[in-house]
């Protein structure tokens, strides 16, 4: 029966050296270990939020780098497409220029080979008249000493003309 | 660290064989000096009260007793001297009678007066204890909150590291959940709580040691403070609830009150005898089995005894953390209902 009747004695002890602990501790021994424990806590949870933004931000820079990389590649094509088309344009203007170039270069050397042919024609046609007006005075001096001659002379004469 | 209490807790589990041969040896020669003829018979339930309850003075073991001062009030006067004067004279010192752990006054022909009340604030074998975990206690907290601001932005180093995660289990397992969202003031007593019983505990199952957590007293004001916070901490729903439980037809209601007012004083009744019952029924049980090493006094028994007992240690260790463990759970369960805040209509029981 004692074991179960509560001692007056350590009752009292006991709430005043419980409740003394409680207090001393409270001060000095749970405000700093709680709150240690607390700020780290609070660091902790940063750091990994850090890390995490950190991680978001590198994944956007990562697609913004993307981004920029397909833009400059579109940009690129483009810009090599142009330059073909532009060589393309200007190869066909060279090609139709340089060919109507050379149809008039060839127009006019034909012109100017058909003017110079007209005059050499005439020229020669002169020269042979010249010349065989000499050669028919050398001839008809000539063969014009007897009558005869003469008169068969102009007759034939008259037929290579006619010919002519 | 850890392997160190534990080498300390095997070390002094088995010197509780050493601790209990020495006292029988004692008990022999004690027996043969004075009685030549009668040989001192062994009582198993005076040796286990003797272990289990209070004394003036500390005795290790029969022939070793630390004296202790005895602090009386009676008729308004204060009487301060060592127990070791009630033993060197057969209990009656300085008009004041010393029978069975209680003190009485006597007058001058020796007879005990029971009129007179006397006032014992003797520090007693468990108060000493008592004074001696909060040392512990202070020098443990102390070091490890030093910790702290030596290892600020460090990784904890020594006691504090082994310490850390007991106080975060008890914070973040015990506390938080069960308390809510306002845990912060109740943390710093749940965790003295927690550390007191425990360092209590376990100091009991040390040998020669006081049985403080497995007094009724201890754990009486352990609950009753309980008790006091959790009403005192308790909101307007929670009174409401016991006064006019919603779903009751208000003539049930007395009948209510009744049953209220028995639940709100069991709760630390309850928490009260069973850290008392847990730590002091764990001592009974290896005390009795140490103690029949006595009774047959044979080596085959002897052996069996010693490993089942040191079986029984270690469970009692187990039951040491595991006491305390409850007592905080339960006390954090029972402020976490008084101040819980209601949001939806209450069911009643």
């Amino acid at each position: 029966m004692e074991l179960l009747l509560p001692s007056p004695g350590l009752l009292l002890w006991q709430i005043v050296v419980f409740l003394s602990l409680f207090l001393i501790l409270k001060k000095y021994a749970w405000k700093g270990i709680i709150g240690a424990l607390q700020e780290r806590e609070g660091e902790i949870d940063s750091a990994l939020r850090m890390a995490e933004e950190t991680r978001a931000e590198m994944a956007k820079l990562k697609a913004d780098n993307e981004k920029l990389i397909a833009e400059a590649r579109i940009e690129r094509d483009k810009i090599i497409k142009e330059a073909k088309e532009a060589a393309d344009r200007m190869l066909v203007e060279a090609k139709d220029k340089a060919s109507s170039e050379s149809a008039k270069i060839l127009n006019d050397s034909r012109e100017a080979l058909k003017q110079e042919r007209a005059a050499m024609i005439a020229q020669v046609k002169s020269d042979v008249a010249v010349l065989s007006i000499e050669i028919a005075e050398k001839v008809l001096r000539k063969e014009l000493s007897d009558k005869k001659s003469q008169q068969s002379l102009v007759s034939e004469l008259m037929s290579d003309a006619k010919l002519n | 660290m850890f392997k160190h209490i534990l080498l300390i807790l095997s070390l002094s589990v088995l010197s509780i064989f050493t601790a209990y041969s020495q006292h029988d040896e004692s008990h022999e020669n004690h027996g043969a000096k004075t009685e030549e003829h009668v040989e001192e018979k062994f009582n198993m339930g005076e040796m286990i009260m003797h272990h289990i309850t209070d004394e003036h003075g500390w005795e290790f073991t029969h022939s070793l007793k630390l004296p202790l001062p005895v602090i009386l009030i009676s008729e308004g006067k204060l009487a301060v001297f060592s127990s070791a004067r009630f033993d060197e004279n057969k209990g009656v010192y300085n008009g004041f009678k010393l029978d069975h752990h209680h003190i009485y006054k006597v007058n001058e022909a020796g007879e005990v007066d029971h009129h007179t009340k006397v006032w014992d604030l003797s520090i007693t074998k468990n108060v000493a204890s008592l004074l001696l975990s909060t040392v512990i206690l202070l020098s443990i907290f102390f070091a490890v909150a030093k910790g702290y601001t030596t290892n600020k932005g460090k990784a904890p180093k020594g006691i504090q590291s082994f310490f850390e995660p007991v106080i975060v289990f008890i914070k973040d397992e015990v506390v938080k959940p069960n308390v809510g969202p306002k845990y912060q003031r109740y943390l710093p007593y749940l965790l003295t709580l927690f550390f007191f019983i425990l360092v209590n505990n376990l100091m009991g199952l040390l040998p020669g040691a006081a049985n403080l957590t497995g007094n009724i007293t201890v754990t009486l004001v352990l609950a009753f403070l309980t008790f006091i916070i959790v009403h005192f901490s308790a909101n307007k729903h929670y009174w409401l609830h016991l006064v006019a439980p919603t779903g009751v037809p208000p003539v049930m209601y007395p009948l209510f009150w009744i049953i209220e007012f028995i639940g709100v004083l069991m709760k630390p009744a309850s928490l009260c005898i069973r850290l008392f019952a847990n730590i002091t029924g764990g001592h009974i049980i290896i005390l009795s089995l140490l103690g029949l090493i006595f009774v047959f006094k044979s080596f085959v028994i002897g052996a069996g005894v010693g490993v089942f007992t040191l079986f029984m240690s270690g469970i009692e260790i187990m039951v040491a953390f595991i006491q305390a463990f409850i007592f905080t759970l339960l006390t954090s369960m029972y402020i976490g209902s008084a101040i819980e805040e209601h949001h939806e209509a209450d069911h009643g029981h």
